[in-house]
């Protein structure tokens, strides 16, 4: 890693406190109770401030907890009984989306404290329900109808991905593994255990050439920020601000064969280009890149989309020690989607949170030393959507 | 406040043994393999090796009324002092209609006898055990035969396809000093766990997935042959041998590991990779198993699991008895060298898989 020498644009937007709940099987846990954890969290971590405004990240509570008005459910739940609150849904961007829904309310002038809490609970239902109600990510009419459920998707774009640029079958492991080994140091994530290449050589197969070391674990969890206006809050002494100085959402066709060239992840490249312009920044600025690893052709294809790659060497920046903490830009540093697991429409208020704790100093044995800008990136379904944010350190402790 | 007050153990008013066992498995063995041929392109793992087939005239009537001869054989008894014979099973032949009388018809225990049929997934078995030690150790009976005994249902294609096999075992519960084991506790850990079912009418059960392992079967084993061995002051040292429910071959050796004990401990009465999980005979053909190499003295832990779910614990001390008894009728391992290997086709036929009309 190189210290960035840029500076940002500057930010009014800081995040003021942050809680994550453990990545897993939360079956003792009803979706309000795992949402108030993450909640109790970061109220705590905020040192007891509260929101005017909520904004909750979720894709399939309507469909697996028969649930819908999560904003009101939460705000009374939670104890902002009256509260502007609302639900926002982009499939697997959910999270990121929600918190730029956040960002605006408090550039709008209309809210100083916003809450955004992500939350999915998947695990209390059986595979074959969830596989379906993920297939409402893509177009229900031409792709979900026929049977191409996600895993089949991604696992007819792998193919294409491996054939288009002749890279070997095991070019897309580095993701896996670096997933692995990085969730050893997170304590929340759902397998905290190093693969070997071997391993990922004799992986049983999802949907070929998907193997389980190629798919993020679907899995229960509930992660919450509280943004607010810089100068409406007390000053922290004891930790750096850190602010979001460039967010955007951009959109794509959600069915494959409806994008111009499935290769190409052009939702995340229209919204990583608009958040460094309006961040003043670029690529080379990046200290750490948390993406959205749900398979790893996707982790590929966001790095290529991103900038940080030319096309079809994406593969390449998870090869060969890079991509660790170590590296010129680590990816997944608490695990990613792979190792963390993924919490669907919490994956991107994951992102963000722990891309917080990065520029803290707060990140333990998953430190990345001297991070000082952070970006992150949730993608929902094949590309329909895409939220990434810039994240830096706005003054030091 | 009140004192948390001990966990309560089960134990009669006079010592209660088993006076005779007998097992049951049918000949037909389908490989795990050929499942995943059928259904997986050959691909994946296999959770077992094989499980035994009924054949066409088989039935958990029939299979309960051999398992139950030869336990008489065993016990050396007139059938006509039996005045309980209960069946545990998931596959009644009949939804209305016991197979309690038709087997105790069968072995001559009629017409002076209770008999009732027990569900509760996968220990209805040992559940009439703890209930035939209640009846005997209260001095109503002298004698009462508990089974079980399944001819499990898999849904095609499903994951319990592998391992949904048939048999299970028979034992005579008689006084202590007419017993080749004596229990010398037992326990029962019960909640509403639903991490398998079949509704009524149903033709195949369902089940919750990864549910049916860490809050379904380990927290239930663990509870209750935890209670049962702190209760004994005991550890898994001081047995002879342990028997779990066994669903698969994995789900048993953790849960043995989690108590203690070592794979020697277990191998005896670990069957399932060979004859498949027999449900509610799972447990109580393990028993049978162990008891056909035990010596006198040695220790035995038995804990059934039934999803629902609960757990029945029990320890049992072997005696002198086991030695002369043993040979009076066919090992478990009889049934099981008595093997005829079937396809998934000849399978599909045995089970009525293929609806004909």
């Amino acid at each position: 890693m190189t210290p960035s020498s840029r500076t940002p644009n500057t930010s009014d937007i800081v995040i003021a406190g942050l809680g994550m709940t453990p990545v897993g099987e939360h079956w003792n846990l009803a979706l309000r109770e795992l949402a108030l954890e993450a909640i109790t969290a970061a109220l705590n971590d905020a040192a007891g401030l509260r929101p005017n405004v909520l904004y909750v990240a979720n894709m399939l509570s309507p469909i697996l907890s028969g649930q819908s008005q999560l904003g009101a459910l939460l705000a009374d739940f939670a104890g902002f009984r009256g509260i502007e609150a609302v639900t926002v849904e982009a499939a697997g961007a959910s999270g990121g989306a929600a918190l730029r829904q956040a960002e605006l309310a408090i550039a709008s002038g209309s809210a100083d404290l916003v809450l955004v809490v992500g939350v999915e609970k998947m695990t209390d239902r059986v595979s074959s329900d969830v596989e379906a109600a993920l297939s409402t990510a893509s177009d229900a009419d031409y792709e979900a109808v026929h049977g191409a459920t996600r895993t089949a998707q991604a696992a007819m774009l792998m193919q294409r991905y491996l054939h288009e640029y002749q890279i070997p079958a095991d070019a897309l492991s580095g993701f896996g593994l670096l997933a692995h080994a990085h969730a050893v140091a997170n304590p929340l994530a759902m397998f905290r255990k190093a693969i070997s290449p071997e391993a990922y050589a004799r992986a049983p197969m999802l949907s070929e050439p998907v193997s389980i070391y190629d798919a993020a674990p679907n899995a229960d969890g509930a992660a919450a920020i509280l943004l607010a206006r810089r100068g409406s809050i007390p000053e922290r002494l004891d930790r750096p601000t850190v602010g979001i100085v460039g967010s955007a959402v951009a959109t794509a066709p959600p069915a494959l064969h409806d994008q111009d060239d499935p290769l190409t992840l052009a939702s995340a490249a229209r919204a990583a280009a608009t958040a460094f312009q309006r961040a003043g920044l670029t690529t080379a600025d990046v200290d750490f890149f948390e993406l959205h690893d749900v398979f790893s052709v996707f982790a590929a294809l966001a790095l290529e989309a991103s900038g940080f790659a030319g096309r079809g060497e994406g593969w390449r920046l998870a090869l060969d020690g890079q991509g660790s903490r170590e590296s010129q830009l680590p990816i997944l540093t608490f695990g990613g989607s792979k190792a963390r697991g993924d919490t669907g429409g919490a994956t991107g208020v994951y992102q963000v949170a722990e891309a917080a704790l990065q520029l803290q100093g707060r990140a333990g044995e998953a430190q990345v030393a001297g991070a000082k800008i952070g970006m992150t990136q949730c993608v929902g379904g094949s590309g329909g959507t895409c939220a990434t944010h810039l994240l830096a350190i706005l003054e030091a402790a | 406040m009140t004192e948390a007050s001990p966990i309560p153990m089960l134990r009669p008013n006079l010592d209660v043994g088993i006076v005779g066992y007998g097992a049951y498995v049918p000949r037909y063995r389908l490989p795990a393999r050929e499942v995943a041929r059928v259904w997986k392109a050959g691909m994946g793992g296999t959770p077992i090796e094989e499980k035994a087939v009924p054949g066409l005239d088989e039935d958990v009537i029939t299979m309960s009324i051999e398992a139950a001869r030869s336990a008489l054989a065993r016990a050396g008894i007139d059938p006509t002092q039996i005045r309980a014979v209960w069946v545990g099973s998931e596959s009644h032949p009949y939804a209305v209609k016991p197979t309690s009388t038709v087997v105790a018809e069968a072995i001559g225990a009629t017409p002076h006898t209770q008999a009732a049929d027990w569900e509760f997934a996968c220990k209805a078995g040992t559940e009439a055990v703890q209930a035939a030690i209640g009846f005997v150790g209260s001095g109503m009976a002298r004698y009462a035969l508990s089974i079980g005994m399944d001819t499990a249902q898999g849904r095609p294609g499903d994951a319990l396809e592998y391992t949904a096999g048939a048999g299970g075992a028979a034992v005579i519960l008689g006084p202590a000093d007419e017993s080749l084991a004596i229990f010398e506790s037992s326990y029962s850990y019960s909640t509403d766990t639903p991490d398998f079912w079949r509704r009524a009418n149903e033709t195949y059960p369902e089940h919750g997935e990864r549910f049916t392992g860490e809050p379904a079967y380990f927290e239930h084993i663990s509870a209750a042959g935890r209670a049962l061995m702190t209760s004994l002051e005991a550890t898994a040292q001081d047995f002879t041998y342990a028997v779990f429910h066994q669903p698969n071959a994995k789900f048993p050796e953790r849960a043995a590991r989690a108590l203690g004990f070592t794979p020697e401990q277990t191998k005896p009465g670990l069957l399932v990779p060979r004859i498949g999980n027999t449900y509610a005979g799972s447990s109580m053909i393990g028993l049978a198993a162990v008891l056909d190499v035990a010596n006198p003295g040695d220790r035995i832990l038995l804990v059934s699991y039934g999803s629902g779910a609960g757990s029945d614990a029990f320890s049992l001390r072997v005696t002198d008895l086991i030695t002369p008894r043993r040979d009076k009728a066919p090992s478990v391992e009889t049934y099981i060298a008595r093997r005829t290997e079937i396809d998934y086709a000849t399978y599909a036929r045995y089970r009525g898989k293929l609806t004909l009309k």
